[in-house]
């Protein structure tokens, strides 16, 4: 499988910028966002941070939690997702919402909830439980999108002979799902899971080192551990913590991930053997061993039997396959959609009614915040651009290059950037303009390897043929890469970019205005005046602030992103 | 209802899509089929069998009509058949025991019970020694047998077949044919009767008792052959060829007169013919290899010589007789004397013959009409492409296009771009095209 097919695709619709359903779900979002801002107000006025310690003794307790967060976020976003996408694939009314909606949500830069998220959420709960769901909810809303549209995909896309057989051969709706549609999807879930992961740390290590004034909402775990390292300049232990993440990092890779791929190759579908299949050492010597061989056999095996007995009722009557007609919505239907409807038009008309309440500068700085915000996203994605493109090409038609350099990219790929910050911010905050140089770095930190890891796989993908013809033709230098490498890269760098620029934008919320050791940095931007909001509380400009940012994010995405995403697919392809 | 019938197909209609793009695929069916039958269907690709065998099987619901199975009406999956996949469909992540153990569970068998019974299966098509194998790690003829395992492991009563063997190679089909033929004629087989869809006349003849022929266009049932030749059958006896030549002249039909045969354009009235998905390599290759022939020509006999498929040598023989290269009659291709001139001219003088004859093909000529209209000479291909929706649907109407496109490409008609859909009128016909205007004599 290339790195393109693992790529979360946007479900592309012809020409129309936003359809109406674009237009409600932006909608409920605002209102969703309003209801968060109106409970913010109870927020506590301090709260108090935990203490850290940098004890090296006291790592292992902090990765246990955060890898307790990664992992409660992450199980809720698989069963999610394959409620979501079964719920989409199924009925052709819930999919005409539930699309758009996806769509809308995976391209809004998540890290813009953080403070309302965390605000509601300690009004009403408990401090400690309230930081503890908000940061689990926030990686959730960045592992979930697309895992659930890969689910959906794979559901959409099952052979039409695979359904067919298991209606001829009356699979009960658990056989349905055990053996054909979770493996059919397995591979798309693996990967994505992998994808999700490492985007799961970036959020948990931004939601570990929150802190806004007298509200500390860090979390005790391995971010706090490096930030509280970072802020009392004591480099060993932030060396010792970083390393302790990447260890994890390779750790969880080495010892799930890869064993999980190499397993999951038995669902490829292609009917030709593979000339190099994933493997995996551990998947192997787990094979071999007396104890898991046991396990297998006494544990999993009449586990399985139990389950299929309870679960796998013969049904007395399959239907067909063709999509049953939508029959008439029934009265208490029609009830519930003109109660949620009324409910959305009065959170509307509250939240409009705050929004009035904001004075027009405030507008103004909303204006000026986004343009810069924007310049700094795109210095970030150029400096990307101009570093990654020939390092790619490198790597990716060079063998001997990529030896040495994949496993140096890969572990320096896996370290989220936010963990990285108050690193940067300790080295760069005493020079002048530091603070903007420290928010482009951050931004870019977090955009480049996406991008680098899709020219790879775009220049390793060009076609031997097409190589040896411009070797022929004595292509060289510009020429050569103009008619061949470019063009052949173009989808990749597209599919790269739209990841990479919705990274930048969700940077910015933490790049753009910091609190380290005490003092607060801010510049001029979106993120900055989102933070600031939340901070003095004023929650007027963050309603307006956090919508912009979403509208903004959601229509670059249509309008450019999409577009070009459409040229890349349809015109540069190399495969037929 | 009479005793032995099992399946009664009464006046099944499948209409696909709705409103004002509707494609019928079958129409007003009427089919019976009784115990210790197997009944071939045949017919070219697109007559809608295996939309009919989808329809008795319950995969999918008949527009108007009913199918009965032992006089009930059949609603959702038919628990008494079963199939056999063209492409196997068999799931790769599981081995060959597993796979024909998945039908048994999904009967309710969850004991161990069912990889015994599986097992024995495996031995029955052959296949001992590969349980634990992968579908990949098999040739094609041994995943069939997995198929066939597995549709005999639920003891169906009505075994349906869906061009089994039209994914195999040339031996393995005849190999796993006769096979089949031991194990029904044996009587050890649990099906109570056979149905099977084929396009494959040999084969049709060499295993059915019966054969149903089917025409398309929308798919109806044209003729029926009984089949009583003893078994084994082989293309040597005198009844077998003969038989062959019966059923290629009711599938190929005849050359009808000119008018009927190149239809109207789309958008007028009568019947907008469908171009045949063949192209002009194809029909070059197949006039080359009549041209030495002044009489007619077996039609069967080029299925072997040429090594196409029937359903692929059935269009570009309705290439030929489109473009009044050849004329058909009785299961015999005649090649007319202009067909003799494009097989014997060079490049450029083909060009200029494929042209003259593209020309007159209603469609053709509708879309350089169309193009002609234009200020700027060219049109965007979602117009065409929509100007096509109320006569075909959908995927056929991008077919036509694509078909049509091709055609015009080559006779240097029409252009297309690609890049932003434009489809063009090749400046140097302009002008003849404004004179071809009338439609033809």
């Amino acid at each position: 499988m290339t790195l393109r097919e693992r790529i979360f695709r946007a479900p592309s619709r012809d020409g129309v910028l936003f359809s109406s359903s674009d237009v409600i779900v932006l909608l409920i979002i605002a209102v969703v966002i309003y209801l968060g801002a109106q409970l913010a107000v109870g927020s506590p006025e301090v709260i108090q941070g935990p203490d850290i310690n940098l004890d090296p003794a006291a790592l292992p307790y902090y990765a246990l939690l955060s890898i307790g967060r990664m992992l409660a976020a992450y199980i809720l976003s698989l069963t999610f997702s394959i409620f979501y996408g079964y719920a989409a694939a199924r009925s052709k009314r819930a999919e005409r919402w539930l699309m758009p909606l996806l769509d809308i949500l995976q391209s809004v830069p998540i890290l813009s909830f953080l403070p309302v998220v965390l605000l509601s959420l300690t009004a009403i709960l408990p401090q400690g439980v309230a930081v503890e769901i908000a940061a689990v909810v926030l990686i959730f809303t960045s592992q979930v999108w697309n895992l659930t549209f890969s689910f959906y995909q794979s559901l959409r896309t099952i052979p039409i002979e695979y359904r067919e057989a298991a209606a001829v051969f009356r699979f009960s709706r658990w056989l349905r799902f055990k053996q054909v549609e979770l493996p059919f999807a397995s591979m798309g879930l693996i990967w994505n899971s992998v994808m999700s992961w490492a985007g799961g740390w970036f959020f948990l290590m931004a939601a570990e080192i929150f802190t806004l004034g007298e509200r500390d909402f860090r979390l005790p775990g391995l971010g706090a551990y490096l930030q509280t390292a970072a802020s009392q300049g004591d480099t060993s232990a932030l060396l010792i913590g970083i390393g302790a993440l990447i260890g994890i990092i390779v750790l969880l890779d080495q010892l799930v991930w890869q064993p999980l791929l190499a397993w999951a190759e038995r669902f490829k579908v292609s009917q030709v053997s593979d000339d190099n299949p994933t493997t995996s050492w551990f998947l192997n010597s787990l094979r071999r061993s007396g104890l898991a061989n046991w396990g297998s056999r006494r544990i999993f095996g009449p586990l399985n039997r139990r389950l299929n007995r309870w679960l796998n009722r013969p049904p007395a009557e399959v239907a067909g396959l063709e999509p049953v007609e939508n029959g008439k919505r029934s009265l208490l239907g029609w009830l519930v959609l003109i109660l949620v409807a009324l409910g959305i038009g009065y959170g509307l008309v509250q939240a409009v009614g705050l929004l009035m309440t904001l004075p027009l500068a405030a507008w103004g700085d909303i204006l000026v915040g986004a343009l810069a915000t924007l310049l700094r996203v795109t210095v970030a994605v150029c400096i990307a651009l101009a570093w990654t493109i020939p390092v790619g090409v490198l790597i990716g038609t060079n063998p001997r290059a990529a030896a040495v350099l994949q496993p140096v990219v890969q572990i320096a790929a896996s370290i989220p950037a936010t963990a990285l910050f108050p690193v940067l911010l300790l080295g760069l905050l005493t020079i002048p303009a530091g603070a903007n140089i420290a928010a482009v770095l951050l931004m870019l930190l977090g955009t480049q390897w996406y991008l680098l890891f899709n020219v790879i796989a775009g220049a390793s993908a060009i076609p031997q043929d097409l190589l040896y013809t411009s070797d022929l033709l004595h292509l060289k230098g510009w020429k050569r890469w103009r008619t061949l490498i470019l063009p052949a890269l173009f989808p990749y760098i597209i599919t790269g970019l739209i990841t990479s620029s919705g990274g930048a934008w969700n940077a910015s919320i933490v790049a753009e205005f910091t609190e380290f050791g005490g003092e607060i940095s801010h510049v001029t931007g979106l993120g900055a005046l989102i933070t600031s909001a939340t901070a003095g509380g004023d929650y007027a400009l963050l309603l307006a602030s956090t919508l912009t940012m979403i509208v903004l994010v959601v229509t670059i995405n249509r309008l450019v992103w999409r577009r070009l995403y459409r040229v890349a697919e349809y015109r540069y392809r190399m495969d037929q | 209802m009479e005793n032995g019938m099992l399946l009664h197909v009464d006046g099944v209609t499948k209409v696909f899509g709705r409103d004002d793009r509707q494609f019928t695929a079958v129409k007003e069916i009427h089919l019976s089929i009784r115990e210790g039958e197997f009944v071939a269907l045949l017919g070219p690709s697109g007559c809608g069998k295996s939309t009919l065998l989808r329809m008795i099987t319950g995969l999918i619901a008949p527009s108007q009509g009913t199918v009965y199975y032992r006089g009930k009406p059949v609603r959702g999956i038919n628990p008494y058949s079963t199939m056999v996949f063209q492409t196997f469909a068999l799931y790769p992540w599981l081995s060959v025991l597993d796979n024909v153990a998945l039908a048994l569970e999904a009967r309710g068998i969850v004991s161990d019970e069912r990889f015994e019974r599986a097992e024995k299966l495996v031995d029955l098509v052959g296949l001992d020694g590969f349980e634990s194998a992968y579908p990949r790690e098999l040739s094609g003829g041994m995943r069939q047998k997995v198929g066939f395992a597995r549709a005999l492991a639920v003891e169906p009563e009505l075994l349906c077949l869906d061009e089994p063997f039209s994914a195999l190679d040339v031996l393995s089909a005849e190999a796993l044919r006769g096979e089949l033929m031991e194990l029904w004629t044996g009587r050890l087989l649990p099906a109570k009767a056979i149905l099977m869809v084929s396009h494959n006349i040999e084969e049709a003849i060499s295993m059915a008792d019966r054969i149903v022929v089917m025409g398309k266009e929308p798919g109806h049932i044209v003729t029926e052959f009984a089949v009583d030749l003893p078994h084994p059958r082989t293309r040597k006896e005198a009844g077998f060829e003969a038989l062959i030549d019966r059923i290629y002249g009711a599938i190929a039909g005849r050359t009808e007169p000119e008018m009927k045969e190149v239809g109207t354009a789309p958008g007028t009235p009568g019947l907008t013919r469908i171009l045949p998905r063949s192209s002009v390599n194809a029909l070059a290759g197949l006039l080359e290899h009549i041209s030495p022939f002044h009489k007619g020509y077996d039609i069967y006999k080029l299925e072997d010589e040429l090594g196409v498929e029937m359903h692929d040598l059935v269009q570009t023989i309705e290439m030929a007789e489109m473009l009044g290269f050849a004329t058909v009659n009785a299961g015999d291709i005649q090649i007319t004397p202009l067909g003799q001139a494009f097989a014997e001219a060079s490049i450029l003088m083909r060009k200029e013959l494929f042209a003259q004859r593209a020309r007159r093909l209603p469609m053709i000529r509708w879309m350089m009409q169309m193009l002609n209209a234009s200020p700027e000479r060219h049109l965007p291909w979602k117009v065409f492409y929509t100007a096509l929706l109320p006569e075909f649907p959908d995927e056929m109407a991008e077919r036509q296009l694509d078909v049509a496109i091709d055609w015009g490409r080559y006779a240097e008609l029409i252009d297309y771009d690609d890049s932003d859909e434009m489809v063009t009128l090749e400046v140097s016909n302009g002008k003849t095209a404004a004179v071809n205007d009338r439609p033809p004599a």
